[in-house]
C-alpha cells in the first residue's frame, strides 16, 4: 500500500517545525496542510479532538498528536535510516531527558519574552538564558546533540533558533553574546536541507509576531 | 556485573510510584531511598541537578530523571513483562495518553487543589471533561493496556489511591463512582493485582500529608 503521510501545521509553530525536519531526514514525502488556527478546519478538529491543536501527523489515515511523540513515531517506523534516537536505552533516556526539558522550559519562557514588560520579562529572560546555557553544556563539544549526526535534541531544539531574532528584538536579550556556542550549533544545522527547508526566516517570524502583538493588544 | 539499582522517591508522589510498579511488574530488586522533599539529600541533587526533584532512577551509578523516561529507560532495559505495547501507533497512542493525564489532568487537579469559589468550580468541570476523555479510552478493553496492566495503566495509577485521597482531602466531589463506571471498574480489577495494591499509599497518613501541606501553602501565601 502506498504511504500516505499528511502534517497539519501552522508555519511559525516551532512544534511543527520539528516534524518537518524529522519527515525531512527521512526523505518521507507528506503533503503539508497549512491551518488557519482562527478558523480550525475539521480534518484538524477529526484528527486532534482532544487537544485541537498542530501539529497533527496523519499516516494512512490515522492520526498522532503531539510533536514529541509525532518525531518517536516518526523515528521507530521508518528505521531504515537516519535513526534520530540513539539506540543504547542510557543515551535514549538521556536525549529524552533534554527533549522532555526544552519543552517543559523553551516555549514558555520564549513566550514571556514577547508577551510580558517589566519584572517578568526580566525574570523570564534571565532564565531563558540560563537554559540555554544548559543546553550549551549537554551539547559539549559534539557538532550536534546526536553526535556526529542530527538526532532527537536537535530536531527538538533547532526550531526555536527562528524565533531567537524575535527574542532578541521583543526582549533585548542578546542571545548570541550568551550563548555563542548553540548559535554556531544551530547554523551548523541550518546547513542541513531538512533543517534550512524546514524553518521560515527569523525576520517573517518576528513580523508574525508582531502582528501577533497588536491582535493580542500587547504593548 | 550485577546490576545496581537504586530509586529515589517519596512515599506520597504519583511520579516516584509509578516507577515502583514498572519495577516490580519486572521483578527488578532495587534498593529505595526516600526523600524528605523540604530537605532534600545531597545525593539527589547530585544525580538530578537539572530539576532537582524525584523521582530520580540510578542504574549502576548511572542517573535517569524524570517519571515517563524512566519507565521507557526501564522497559528498553529489562525486556522481560514489556509495559510498552510493541506496534509504533499504539506506542504513540499509549504516550499520548500518559502525556495527557501529566499535563491535563494532574494540572488541573493542581487548579482544583488551590483555587476557591468559581474558580475551583470551572476546575472541577474541566478534570470532569479530562476524566470522560480518559474513560473512553478503557471502552471495551480490560485495561487500558488490554488484557494486562501495561504502561498506561501504570501512569493511570494515579487514580487508585492518590487522586481519591486528594479528593477526599479537599472536600470536593469530583471522582466518583457514579460519574464513572468505566473507570472506577478498573481500579477495582487493578487492586487486585499484588504489585499494584503493595504501591497503595497509606490513606490517613496521606490525607494529614495533604492537608498539612496545603495549610503551609495558604499561610505561604497571606
Amino acid at each position: 500500500m502506498a504511504e500516505e503521510v499528511v502534517l497539519l501545521d501552522f508555519w511559525p509553530s516551532p512544534f511543527g517545525m520539528r516534524v518537518r525536519v524529522a519527515l525531512t531526514e527521512k526523505g518521507i514525502k507528506y503533503e503539508y496542510k497549512e491551518e488557519d488556527l482562527r478558523n480550525k478546519s475539521a480534518l484538524l478538529l477529526h484528527m486532534n479532538p482532544i487537544h485541537k491543536k498542530i501539529p497533527v501527523l496523519i499516516h494512512n489515515g490515522k492520526p498522532v498528536s503531539e510533536s514529541l511523540i509525532q518525531i518517536q513515531y516518526i523515528d521507530e517506523t521508518w528505521n531504515d535510516k537516519s535513526p534520530l534516537l540513539p539506540s543504547d536505552p542510557y543515551r535514549k533516556a538521556i536525549a529524552r531527558f533534554w527533549a522532555d526539558f526544552v519543552d517543559k522550559k523553551i516555549y514558555d519562557l520564549g513566550r514571556k519574552i514577547w508577551t510580558t514588560k517589566g519584572e517578568e520579562q526580566e525574570a523570564a529572560k534571565k532564565e531563558f538564558v540560563e537554559c540555554l546555557k544548559l543546553l550549551e553544556v549537554e551539547l559539549g563539544d559534539k557538532p550536534y546533540f546526536g553526535g556526529e549526526n542530527l538526532g532527537y535534541v536537535d530536531v527538538v531544539l533547532v526550531p526555536f533558533y527562528s524565533w531567537f531574532y524575535t527574542y532578541e528584538k521583543c526582549g533585548n536579550v542578546g542571545i548570541e553574546a550568551e550563548c555563542p556556542k548553540l548559535i554556531a550549533w544551530a547554523k551548523r544545522c541550518l546547513q542541513k536541507e531538512s533543517v534550512s527547508k524546514s524553518l521560515p526566516d527569523q525576520e517573517k517570524v518576528y513580523g508574525f509576531v508582531l502582528q501577533m502583538k497588536k491582535f493580542l493588544g500587547i504593548e | 556485573m550485577a546490576d545496581e539499582v537504586k530509586l529515589f522517591g517519596m512515599w506520597a508522589s504519583p511520579y516516584s510510584i509509578r516507577v515502583e510498579l514498572a519495577l516490580k511488574l519486572k521483578g527488578i530488586p532495587y534498593e529505595y531511598m526516600e526523600e524528605d522533599l523540604s530537605n532534600k539529600s545531597s545525593l539527589l541533587l547530585k544525580y538530578n541537578p537539572v530539576h532537582k526533584k524525584i523521582p530520580v532512577l540510578v542504574h549502576n551509578e548511572k542517573p535517569i530523571a524524570e517519571s515517563l523516561v524512566i519507565l521507557e529507560y526501564i522497559d528498553e532495559t529489562w525486556r522481560n513483562n514489556p509495559v510498552l505495547p510493541q506496534d509504533p501507533y499504539d506506542r504513540a497512542m499509549a504516550r499520548f495518553w500518559a502525556k495527557f493525564i501529566d499535563e491535563k489532568l494532574l494540572v488541573t487537579t493542581r487548579k482544583v487543589s488551590f483555587t476557591a469559589g468559581k474558580e475551583q468550580e470551572q476546575a472541577i468541570e474541566e478534570i470532569t471533561e479530562q476524566l470522560k476523555q480518559l474513560e473512553n479510552e478503557l471502552q471495551g478493553k480490560e485495561f487500558f493496556s488490554g488484557h494486562s496492566i501495561g504502561y498506561l495503566d501504570i501512569v493511570a495509577n494515579v487514580l487508585v489511591s492518590w487522586f481519591g485521597n486528594v479528593q477526599e482531602a479537599l472536600g470536593v466531589d469530583m471522582f466518583t463512582e457514579e460519574k464513572f463506571p468505566i473507570l472506577f471498574d478498573w481500579i477495582g480489577k487493578v487492586v487486585k493485582i499484588d504489585i499494584v495494591n503493595e504501591c497503595r499509599i497509606p490513606k490517613e497518613k496521606h490525607l494529614d500529608y495533604i492537608r498539612s501541606r496545603l495549610e503551609a501553602l495558604k499561610s505561604a501565601s497571606k
